[in-house]
């Protein structure tokens, strides 16, 4: 077990006020609430600063906290020295806020876990809580549709009525067509309910990988292709990677470069809304690398009279 | 021996996903009277007239579900709730956009 130092967590003093310790408790959950925070680890900040508040809150268990000294360091291997507590009143008094059950090992060693405050009443039932969790997919999972095995980390009652986390893994189907920002909802793959009620729902967001290629809008796939002058000059038929394959894409003669092509039904397509795939072209210029070559631009130059810049003339 | 693998279909909350009244209540575990107040709070609005004809999408009960969470977590009121979704909307298109650079 490690140890957890909860002073650290919320960024106050050892020696702060109880109105400190509140403001500072108030001031991290805003911050790291998973609706709201986008790193990654944002949940488990989320529920660490819960944990340290439980403790620090409470003047009995914070002075109980306390008696290990300010020597110990986060992360540090830790045991509770025997009989710590005696002469604290917590235990079995339940919890003023927050879900104990999701509470680290270090956590309930010292104040024990929720049973007790459910283990009193057997008319107590309610539907066990939902859980959400970020997917993340690549562009092509989401276009041909995928299984994906998923971990998430949930809390467990053991046989003995220990709450523990352990990873939980599941299987699941995510469907052709889905976007980003999309959920897919398992019904009953929540947490569990109390007192013979149905677990909750798991909700997955989808989230999409970062592809070298492609980005997507919505239903919509965007390609940036790059073209020589010719090709923008005098037309092409040339093949475009889209995430079901190549395909040929005709370049109409006269093209600038950011014009933009439309490959319909080639992005996101589910049962009932496609997305269509969005090229647009990029003009690149080759490098002059011979004498033959500087002729040719010296020939257009001679040749084409054009003047890109009459637009910004007054 | 090879190993049976049961993959979960799940539902998928599309643009089609719509849902009713008693639905949503109990997709979100809250009852009638909270949708209610988030409605007025315009919070969501329901398509249709009457209350029977209520249908709500996926983007409403994804609102409904993370102004609950903000209530719970963070003791943020009703109004407060519209705000924050607002705003979070925006952040998200804001983000969106400078990926998009």
């Amino acid at each position: 077990m490690e140890y957890k130092d909860y002073y650290k967590i919320l960024g106050v003093d050892r020696n702060a006020t109880q109105d400190q310790i509140k403001q500072a408790y108030r001031k991290v959950a805003r911050k790291f609430h998973p609706d709201i925070s986008k790193e990654s680890n944002a949940e488990a900040k989320f529920k660490d600063a819960g944990e340290a508040y439980e403790v620090l809150k409470d003047p009995e268990k914070r002075a109980a906290y306390d008696k290990f000294g300010a020597n110990w360091r986060e992360g540090q291997p830790f045991e509770p020295p025997p009989n710590w507590d005696a002469g604290f009143e917590f235990r079995g008094a339940g919890y003023t806020g927050g879900d104990a059950g999701g509470f680290s090992d270090f956590f309930e060693s010292l104040f024990g876990h929720g049973q007790t405050e459910r283990q009193y009443s057997h008319i107590f039932r309610m539907k066990g809580e939902d859980q959400h969790a970020k997917i993340v997919i690549s562009l092509e999972d989401a276009f041909w549709g995928a299984r994906q095995a998923i971990t998430l980390t949930r809390p467990v009652v053991d046989a003995s009525g220990h709450v523990a986390t352990r990873p939980h893994t599941l299987h699941v189907v995510i469907p052709k067509g889905i976007i980003e920002g999309q959920r897919i909802r398992l019904e009953g793959q929540g947490l569990p309910g109390y007192g013979g009620s149905p677990p909750g729902d798991l909700y997955l967001e989808i989230a999409f990988q970062e592809d070298r290629l492609f980005h997507a809008e919505k239903r919509d796939i965007h390609l940036t292709l790059p073209i020589t002058p010719w090709e923008a000059a005098l037309g092409a038929s040339l093949t475009v990677p889209t995430l079901g394959g190549n395909v040929q894409l005709k370049i109409p003669p006269g093209s600038q470069g950011g014009k933009k092509l439309r490959l319909k039904g080639k992005g996101l397509c589910s049962a009932s809304h496609s997305g269509d795939q969005i090229v647009t072209l990029q003009v690149i210029v080759p490098e002059v690398r011979t004498e033959e070559q500087r002729c040719l631009y010296r020939a257009m130059a001679e040749q084409m009279s054009f003047n890109p810049r009459s637009g910004l003339e007054k | 021996m090879t190993e049976q693998r049961i993959y979960i279909q799940g539902m998928v909350l599309n643009e089609e996903t719509r849902c009713s009244l008693a639905d949503l209540c109990a997709l979100c575990g809250v009852n009638a009277e909270i949708i209610h107040e988030m409605i007025e709070e315009g919070i969501i609005s329901p398509e249709g007239v009457t209350t029977r004809e209520w249908a709500f999408t996926s983007i409403a009960i994804k609102r409904v579900q993370t102004a609950i969470r903000l209530q719970r977590d963070l003791r943020v009121n009703l109004p407060g709730c519209a705000l924050a979704l607002d705003l979070l909307d925006e952040l998200e298109e804001l983000r969106r956009l400078s990926r998009c650079r």
